[in-house]
Order: structure tokens, then C-alpha cells, then sequence
């Protein structure tokens, strides 16, 4: 997609080559399967019940995928009339080509206001970026906000879900974390129940926003009318971050677009009842430019830091469907491959079907290889998502991307290009199938094979295969059999 | 009279012979003569689905030649028939002049019981199983096709049959064509899970309509030691399941 040695290439660091490896690992950690099981009923579950109640939501999905389309059609347009707006407002709009360019604006916008604290609210287009350990190489002290992004930044870890970004973890471990993290504000006792876990972080954050200097926060919708950011958040602290600190800085990417706030709607109704089947989130917000003269409060200045790390290469481009994603964590809640290993076997922020069309796009088909792979194609992702984002077919095509590259596995790409010519060749189709049969009856003992050679391997590691009993259908059909 | 050309597919034809004449069967039950052409092979779906799409495309307009003298085809395999159905006609654009035959050729292909049913109207048929049986949706027919009443309501003609109801009988078996190979792990998680579904369910045997997810699932209750017997949907319904 990118010409080699473009140095506004996007840039995103993974550890995808590892999937098999991880996955392993995943299925070994009794506490995260047990978190897994639990989390794949409940979400499919609540997601069934909170759409069950929106007799519309079919129409309301048909016109989210026409609103995206239309928008990434002229998506050049809405960006330029959103900036417009920004600036009539009072705000400033950043445009960073990739992950290096975003890291070093907001690294400049800090310095400029001499930030030492910033207190941050959930955005995966800055875990995208690694903007932590960026700012902290500048000396700058930062604070996730998120309860769940908090806990595993205090755990040094990558989210688990872009949705719950430490659904993994146990209270247990998370009072483990919390009793060591906080010894330095002075909370020596070790809090073990969930609500003093909570009225823990919630004491200790609020010191932190207070401090503050920089609040940086995502934006899940930007309005191209109003020059309006949308967040929403079930905590309440994307709200802080945006109010209290003196400087808002809101990083997000290009395509999170929406003309109107009429359409903005849509996707409010949209969002969260396929995230967690909630008819609203507890907090909806909208951010139009800086503090003015009437107001009382507020951030005084309003930036805007806006990301293409890889989106517009998708555009027009057979991944451009892609684009329309709204990270609600649909497609990895309802995922079987998701729910079995969980987010960070991905080696990915972005993890489950929609990380496995994402991250190739990003970090580079080489280095992302194993997610598009790593699917059954069962299609459960494209049957629940709210813009209606054909994932399998997406995925598909960074196979096709694969197999063109010629990155496929050689045994795998070898054994494709033979079956594609014996299946042209019907005799010896049929000779293949007949011998195929006789050579499994020779392995196998009392009907089933235990163990096979090679690539095939793989089966048995799992299962037995049970041996076909008789001659091939187009054997026995030729010798005149009919039922 | 309306002329059936049978596609048995690969794993049938490999493994699963009986299938075959199983879905030759009820297609006589349903009041058609049906033929399976000699030269067929492949519909190309490894293919397709392993980023080879050129060798996809040939195979693609073999199968169309070959099945072209047809009214209908029908499929005992939802990957099968939604790979021809679905995913044929995106092979090629609108305005290829190749492409006309392939699209003919996916809008006459059905999956078995879709065919039985949707198009032969069939509502019954004849046959006799003893017992309790559960039933399993493959991901393909389910979601590409929208197979999901048309096997039920047949099953539940047959004989003796009890049709149990399989909690999260819609999430995936961990077949997925090369990813069980290529990732037995994820894939070995994933059929245990569904084991242990339909284990729950205490019938004495499970139905699918897909080969693929019956080995798959077979294989695993024998790793197992597991009696639990596994049987395609068609042989359920031709009566050839015991």
C-alpha cells in the first residue's frame, strides 16, 4: 500500500508475528479463560437484549454504512469545513500524516504550555500512536483517566479490549496493582472489594486532574457542521479531562467524521447498544472550541490533532469499508477466536476482526500476517456490526494482499497452486481422491487415523480423523450406485 | 422436468460418500432427477479463501461450464454453495463478459435443505431416527445463505426423531477450512467448547450441515472417547442415520 522508505509511512508497533505463541499462553491462564467465558456470554447476551428492544436497528445500521460512505467519499470536504468551523470557534486543528508526526505536535503543544502533568481519558488512537512513553521521554508525568485503561497502565500492558481495556483482570489482581501503585500517595491499606477498588482510583485520579496541565482525550465522532467533538464515556472522566486541565488536546483519526448533528444522533443510538446493549452511555458530550468570555469555566485553549497513520491509503482502496468503524467491540465480543484467546494474544491495540483489517493496514501486512489468518470465517463479526463492514471479505483480501506479496507460506501457497491444477484435471482428481481415501484406511486403526505427517499435523494435534469407509462417491457413483 | 446437477463436493467425495447418496435420495423423494457430472472437482473455496484469487476465478468458470446444462444445482455444504452463491459473482465485474456465466451459474445453486424446502417445497420427509438428536448451524449456510429453519423443519418430520436445542448452536466450531491446522490450538479451544454444548444437550447424536465441521467435531468426540455420533444433516433425512 505505502512505497518503501516513505517517511510519512504509517507506523504502528505489534507483536502479531507472535499470535500462535500468545494464543497458546491465553489458553493456558485458567483466571483469563474463566474472565473469558463469562465475558463472552454476558456481552452477546446484553448486545441481544438492548437491540432486541429497537425494532428499527436494521434501518438504523443500512443508514450509519450510507452516512459513513457518503462521508469517506468526501471526506476531503467535511475535513475542511470541521477545521473551518474549529477555527471560527476559537480552536486550532493539528494534521499529523502518521504516528511520528502526531507524537511530535502533541509533544510540541505540551512543551509550549510547559506541561508537567497530563491527565488523559481512554483513546485508542493514542495507544496506536505510543504516545506515553513519548511524552514521558519529555518529562512529562501521564495519567490514563479510564478506570480500565488506568489499571493497565499501571500494569505496564496493552489494552485487551478497545472497548474495556482491562476486561481480563480479576479484582484480585487489580487490588494487587492498585496496593503497590498507590503506596506513594500514601494509601498503605490494601482495598480488596470492587467498590473500594473504584473509591481508590476515584481519589487518587481526582488529585491527578487537578494537577493537571494537559487534558488529552480521544473523539469517537468529530461534526463537520459544528466543528464539534463527540465523546462518549460511561465514567465521566473523558468529561474532566476536557474541562479541568487549562489545554484540551483531542487526538483522533481522519475518518471519525459525521456531517451533522443529526447524523451524529444515529450513531449515538448506534454506539452504545452494540457496545453493551445500553439503550445510552452515561455521559455524551460535546466540545465546540475553547472557554469563551461568557463562560465560566473551561479549557483556553482547544486543540485538535488530527490522524491518518495508514486511513487515507484505505480509501479507495478494496479495505476502505474499513473506514466506517466506530469502535463499538462488537465483531470482538460476538468473535470465537476472541473470546477464546482474548485481546492481547493479538499483539495489538487493535485486536479481534476489526485489529485483524486494522492492523495490516498500519503496522504492515509482513508484520500482521497472522490476523487476517487467524479466522474461521464464521462471519458472526460482519452479521453484528453497526455499519455493516463485510470483515470476512476484508480479512480475505489481506490474504489476497498476502498471497500476491508472495508472503504466504511456501507449503501453503505450493500446496494451493497443486490443488488448483489437479482440480482442473479430473482424472486425476478422481485418481487423487480414490488414493487419497485408500492411503487414510491404511493409517488408520479401527476406522480412525491418530496422527498425521507434515502440515496435516495440525489436525491430529486435536483430534482424530475418521477414515472414509469404501470407495470415493465419484468411484462408486461410476460403478453404477444411485442411493 | 427440471434437471438437479448434483455438486458432492471434496470432503464428500473423500470422506463422506454416503452424504452424497444421501442428498440423491432425497432429491428423488422430492420429485427430481438429479445428475452428478463426472468431471466436477473443486469449487475452489481453499482457494479463494487462501488469497489465491486467479485460482479461484478458473475454478470458478470450470464449475460454471460444467454445471451450465443444469436448471438447478444444489450442494450438500453450506461452505460450498455459499462460496458459489455468494462469493462467485464478486470474482468478477459487472461488466465481464466471463463473469455472465458464473453469475448464472450462482443464482441456480443451492444448499441442500434450502433447496428441499425453498424450492421444492418439500415439507416432510420419510425416514426414522431413534432418539434425541441436537443440531448444530455451520457458520457458511447459516450466515451466507440463511439456512436456519429449513433443516429444523425437516428434522422434525422424521420418525422417532427428537430435535434438542443446542445453546450457542450458532457460534462457530473452530473448523474454518486451513485454520485448524494452522492454528490447532485456537481451533482445538473452540471445538471443546462446543463439545461441551452438546454434551449438555444429552442427545445421542448431532447434525450439521457441513462435512467439514463434522469431521471436525467427530474427530474431536473420538479424541475424546466420546459415543456421541455425528451425522450430516442428509443422512439424517434420507434415513441412513442410525
Amino acid at each position: 500500500m505505502t512505497p518503501p522508505n516513505d517517511q510519512h509511512a504509517p507506523e504502528m508497533h505489534v507483536t502479531s508475528e507472535r499470535f500462535s505463541e500468545n494464543a497458546r499462553h491465553a489458553l493456558d491462564d485458567k483466571v483469563l479463560q474463566g474472565g473469558l467465558f463469562i465475558f463472552a456470554k454476558g456481552f452477546t447476551a446484553l448486545r441481544e437484549i438492548g437491540i432486541s428492544q429497537v425494532p428499527e436497528f436494521g434501518d438504523m445500521r443500512d443508514r450509519a454504512r450510507d452516512v459513513k460512505n457518503h462521508v469517506l467519499e468526501n471526506l476531503g470536504d467535511y475535513l475542511k469545513q470541521f477545521e473551518e468551523r474549529v477555527i471560527a470557534n476559537g480552536g486550532r486543528v493539528h494534521w499529523a500524516r502518521n504516528a511520528s508526526e502526531a507524537n511530535e505536535i502533541i509533544g510540541r503543544l505540551c512543551a509550549e504550555v510547559n506541561a508537567k502533568t497530563v491527565v488523559k481519558s481512554k483513546s485508542m488512537v493514542t495507544e496506536e500512536l505510543e504516545l506515553n512513553p513519548h511524552l514521558e521521554k519529555q518529562g512529562i508525568e501521564v495519567f490514563e483517566s479510564d478506570l480500565g485503561e488506568y489499571i493497565i497502565q499501571l500494569r505496564k500492558e496493552k489494552p485487551f479490549h478497545i472497548v474495556g481495556p482491562a476486561l481480563h483482570l480479576t479484582k484480585e489482581q487489580v487490588s494487587d496493582t492498585f496496593y503497590e501503585a498507590h503506596q506513594r500517595y500514601g494509601r498503605t491499606e490494601k482495598v480488596t472489594e470492587k467498590e473500594a477498588l473504584v473509591r481508590e482510583a476515584r481519589i487518587v485520579l481526582r488529585e491527578r486532574f487537578k494537577q493537571a496541565d494537559v487534558g488529552i482525550t480521544g473523539a469517537n465522532f468529530l461534526v463537520a457542521e459544528t466543528g464539534s467533538i463527540a465523546l462518549v464515556t460511561n465514567e465521566g472522566n473523558a468529561d474532566l479531562s476536557a474541562t479541568l486541565p487549562k489545554h484540551h488536546i483531542a487526538v483522533t483519526g481522519i475518518e471519525k467524521i459525521v456531517p451533522t448533528l443529526e447524523d451524529l444522533g444515529l450513531f449515538l443510538r448506534l454506539l452504545p447498544r452494540s457496545a453493551l446493549g445500553l439503550d445510552t452511555a452515561n455521559y455524551l458530550s460535546l466540545y465546540t472550541g475553547p472557554k469563551r468570555d461568557s463562560d465560566p469555566d473551561g479549557p483556553e485553549t482547544f486543540d485538535i490533532v488530527l490522524v491518518d497513520n495508514g486511513r487515507s491509503d484505505m480509501l479507495g482502496s478494496e479495505f476502505q469499508d474499513m473506514l466506517r468503524c466506530i469502535r463499538c467491540g462488537a465483531c470482538l465480543n460476538g468473535c470465537p477466536v476472541f473470546t477464546s484467546v482474548g485481546g492481547q494474544a493479538y499483539g495489538s491495540v487493535y485486536s479481534g476482526p476489526m485489529g485483524a483489517v486494522w492492523t495490516p493496514a498500519l503496522a504492515g501486512i509482513t508484520h500482521a500476517a497472522n490476523l487476517p489468518n487467524a479466522s474461521t470465517f464464521c462471519g458472526k463479526c460482519e452479521e453484528v456490526c453497526p455499519v455493516r463492514i463485510p470483515l470476512p471479505n476484508l480479512m480475505r483480501h489481506w490474504r489476497e494482499r498476502e498471497f500476491e506479496k508472495h508472503y504466504t507460506p511456501t507449503g501453503q501457497r505450493w500446496g494451493m497452486g497443486a490443488w488448483r491444477w489437479i482440480a482442473g484435471k479430473p482424472a486425476l482428481y478422481r485418481l487423487a481422491s480414490s488414493m487419497g481415501g485408500r492411503v487414510l484406511r491404511a493409517m488408520a486403526r479401527k476406522g480412525w487415523v491418530k496422527k498425521l505427517p507434515g502440515f496435516a499435523g495440525g489436525w491430529t494435534e486435536m483430534r482424530d480423523l475418521k477414515a472414509p469407509e469404501g470407495g470415493s462417491f465419484l468411484e462408486q457413483y461410476e460403478k453404477g450406485r444411485r442411493s | 422436468m427440471a434437471k438437479v446437477g448434483l455438486f458432492v463436493t471434496c470432503i464428500v467425495n473423500t470422506m463422506r460418500p454416503e452424504i452424497g447418496f444421501a442428498s440423491l435420495k432425497l432429491l428423488e423423494q422430492a420429485g427430481f432427477e438429479a445428475e452428478v457430472p463426472r468431471d466436477q472437482t473443486c469449487c475452489g473455496q481453499p482457494n479463494m479463501n487462501g488469497g489465491d484469487k486467479a485460482g479461484a476465478k478458473d475454478l470458478a468458470l470450470r464449475l460454471a461450464k460444467l454445471y451450465a446444462p443444469y436448471d438447478y444445482v444444489v450442494v450438500p455444504s453450506g461452505s460450498c454453495a455459499g462460496t458459489i452463491r455468494t462469493h462467485y459473482p464478486d470474482f468478477f465485474d459487472e461488466s465481464d463478459a466471463e463473469g455472465e456465466r458464473v453469475r448464472a451459474l450462482a443464482a441456480k445453486t443451492w444448499e441442500l435443505t434450502s433447496f428441499l424446502t425453498d424450492v421444492a417445497g418439500m415439507k416432510e420427509v420419510e425416514a426414522r431416527f431413534d432418539g434425541a438428536l441436537a443440531y448444530h448451524d455451520s457458520c457458511a449456510g447459516l450466515r451466507e445463505l440463511k439456512v436456519k429453519q429449513q433443516p429444523r423443519t425437516l428434522l422434525k418430520s422424521v420418525e422417532g426423531l427428537e430435535l434438542k436445542d443446542l445453546p450457542d448452536a450458532e457460534v462457530c466450531c473452530g473448523f474454518g477450512g486451513l485454520f485448524c491446522v494452522k492454528y490447532p490450538d485456537v481451533s482445538g479451544e473452540m471445538v471443546r467448547k462446543k463439545l461441551a454444548d452438546i454434551e449438555g444437550t444429552e442427545a445421542r447424536a448431532v447434525a450439521m450441515g457441513d462435512a467439514g465441521c463434522m469431521l471436525n467435531i467427530e474427530g474431536a468426540l473420538a479424541r475424546k472417547g466420546s459415543d456421541i455420533k455425528v451425522w450430516h444433516v442428509a443422512e439424517v433425512l434420507a434415513g441412513l442415520a442410525k
